[in-house]
């Protein structure tokens, strides 16, 4: 046995306690269950040749795909850049003292929300047969300007507005929560430094939002880089996921095609998983002792010199593990 | 001309919250240069006085000026009839931005550093550089003693550091009047002493102070004017050592009572 014993003499350094740690073997019996059931997963996979493992790797980084990679990835990007800007437009017309401001954002979130994003795509991909023509003038009255809609509503920008315009109604709500989730107190605040309100939300409110807005915007993010499949609707035909059916159709091997198609947007949303926790850290900073700002462009406080000066090392020891 | 008009004119102001009816006629006298503390127990209408003051709220009936202006109207006629036309946000705005505001949970921006909250409205409203904002910065958080605790986040700082940082994030703006809204409130009882130690030395540089609290000794120390409120109506105001030391209504002597 062995139990622990204090320091006799105070003037010591007392003893640190030993102790033997509680044994858990749940631990190693999970640890084993789950390797076991690993490896019957993995041969199930290898050894099938119905997976047809040589056709994923002549594919996988083959010329088709990889456009079809870069395409995905243009549209999700481009998709969600747009729909950010339309959100927090959205969210803050919604908060509006404008009684039409505050209509026009809600009409917009239930319509977009309330119809099928691919019966969207659809229409979109026929504006160009529904208005072949696109003329700015008085409404019922004179034109000013004419062009043809086919020139400017290419398939892929169709694409990506039709996605975008989708997205901007859930991520305007996801904006929202986020301003709502503010105290109070801060905009108080502000207001009494004499603040307008346009400074209160962008210098104040909003950065803090972001902290709630970033992780359902990451989730909303990975799920566009899905969704961009459905582009096919309008029809765009350039994206991952047409490319890797279109092989597959022809070689008449559609399933080592859906995995190589599987993998990279595997292998996409895990990179833009690690883009979402350096976010989250850099709109942490100041809420939590323990996630701290990165390095970024602006010169932040010597750390160490601060956490010194506060007197709390004991408290911070992990931010200097990762600074 | 300005040492006859006192810095606050608070005349029969009223506030209703939907049916309730919050303040009943207040008037609040306070001149320049001078440190009134308002009594009271809780919900008496005192915080929300003070808040009607920078028009936080917005009053129901009455009027108030900060020295000798209208806060929140202009006054102006319509058809020979004198009328209140109602100010634009932004002359408000600029009205609020000569009044610092000191709230009982400090209310600091949590994601700027101690000097980030002072600077912010500096430059954002005043219009200053950011090296003249920095430098004023450091002169008034030296001034509150915190000139070691600048690059600090608000969540690394102690309640009372971090409402002392809002007491120079309001010094900083230049302001002619200070409102403190029960600033010690929040706070540990080891941390109100260096809180009002900063609010001591605030008052005796000239500053014109409202202070709304319930530390008696403070108020005997420090203040000119005591105002006692109850149920949205002044009860007693006077000098100090008179509504603290000698109170004639029953309810400011029950109310004393019970906080000594």
């Amino acid at each position: 046995m062995s139990t622990p014993t204090t320091a006799a003499t105070p003037t010591q350094e007392p003893e640190r306690i030993h102790a033997i740690p509680v044994r858990y073997p749940g631990r190693w019996v999970s640890a084993v269950v789950v390797l076991v059931l690993a490896a019957m997963v993995a041969s199930a996979l290898i050894t099938n040749d119905n997976f047809a493992w040589p056709t994923v790797s002549k594919y996988l980084f083959s010329e088709p795909i990889l456009r079809g990679v870069r395409w995905t990835i243009w549209l999700t990007i481009a998709s969600m850049v747009i729909a950010i800007v339309l959100a927090v437009l959205l969210a803050i017309m919604r908060r509006s003292g404008n009684p039409v401001m505050r209509y026009v954002a809600w009409v917009y979130i239930w319509f977009f929300r309330g119809t099928p994003i691919y019966t969207q795509l659809v229409f979109w991909g026929l504006i160009t047969v529904l208005y072949p023509t696109l003329s700015l003038g008085v409404p019922f009255g004179p034109e000013l300007i004419r062009f043809d809609s086919g020139t400017v509503f290419t398939l892929a920008r169709v694409a990506i507005l039709g996605l975008a315009l989708n997205e901007a109604a859930y991520l305007a709500e996801i904006v929202r929560a986020g301003l709502q989730s503010v105290d109070t107190g801060q905009s108080e605040a502000a207001r009494a430094l004499g603040m307008s309100e346009g400074r209160i939300l962008g210098r104040i409110v909003i950065p803090q939002a972001m902290r709630v807005i970033v992780p359902p915007t990451g989730n909303e993010t990975i799920s566009m880089l899905k969704t961009t499949s459905l582009v096919l609707a309008v029809p765009f035909i350039l994206d991952l996921n047409y490319a890797a059916s279109a092989i597959g159709n022809r070689n008449f091997q559609p399933i080592p095609l859906l995995v190589v198609a599987a993998l990279w947007y595997l292998a996409i949303t895990s990179v833009l998983m690690v883009g979402q926790s350096y976010i989250e850290r850099y709109y942490g900073k100041g809420f939590d002792a323990h996630t701290p700002a990165p390095r970024g462009r602006k010169r932040r406080v010597p750390r160490q010199a601060a956490i010194n000066a506060a007197g709390t090392a004991a408290d911070l020891g992990p931010l200097e593990a990762n600074p | 001309m300005t040492a006859d008009v006192p810095m606050v004119d608070m005349v029969g102001v009223h506030k209703w919250f939907g049916e309730s009816h919050v303040l009943k006629g207040v008037d609040l006298v306070v001149p320049t240069g001078t440190v009134t503390v308002v009594l009271g127990p809780s919900g008496s209408g005192k915080s929300t006085a003070l808040r009607c003051i920078n028009q936080l709220e917005e009053i129901g009936a009455g009027s108030i000026r900060v020295d000798g202006e209208l806060m929140g109207y202009k006054e102006g006629t319509r058809g020979g009839k004198p009328v209140l036309y109602r100010l634009h946000p932004k002359v408000i705005s600029r009205q609020r931005s000569r009044i610092g505001m000191v709230f009982q949970r400090f209310n600091l921006f949590p994601h700027m550093t101690a000097i980030g909250n002072v600077m912010e409205a500096q430059v954002q409203v005043l219009g200053r550089s950011k090296a003249e904002a920095r430098e004023r910065a450091t002169e008034v958080l030296t001034r509150v003693g915190l000139d070691d605790r600048m690059d600090h986040y608000p969540a690394q700082l102690s309640g009372g550091q971090q409402q002392r940082v809002a007491i120079a994030r309001a010094l900083a703006m230049d302001p002619e009047l200070m409102l403190f809204d029960e600033p010690t409130s929040a706070l540990d009882p080891e941390l109100v002493g260096e809180v009002l130690g900063v609010m001591r030395d605030l008052a005796r540089s000239g500053m014109t102070m409202i202070v709304v609290t319930h530390e008696i000794g403070f108020a005997r120390e420090v203040a000119d004017q005591a105002v006692f409120m109850a149920d949205g109506v002044v009860v007693e105001h006077g000098p100090v050592e008179q509504v603290i030391g000698a109170p004639t209504e029953q309810r400011t002597k029950d109310f004393l009572a019970s906080v000594l």
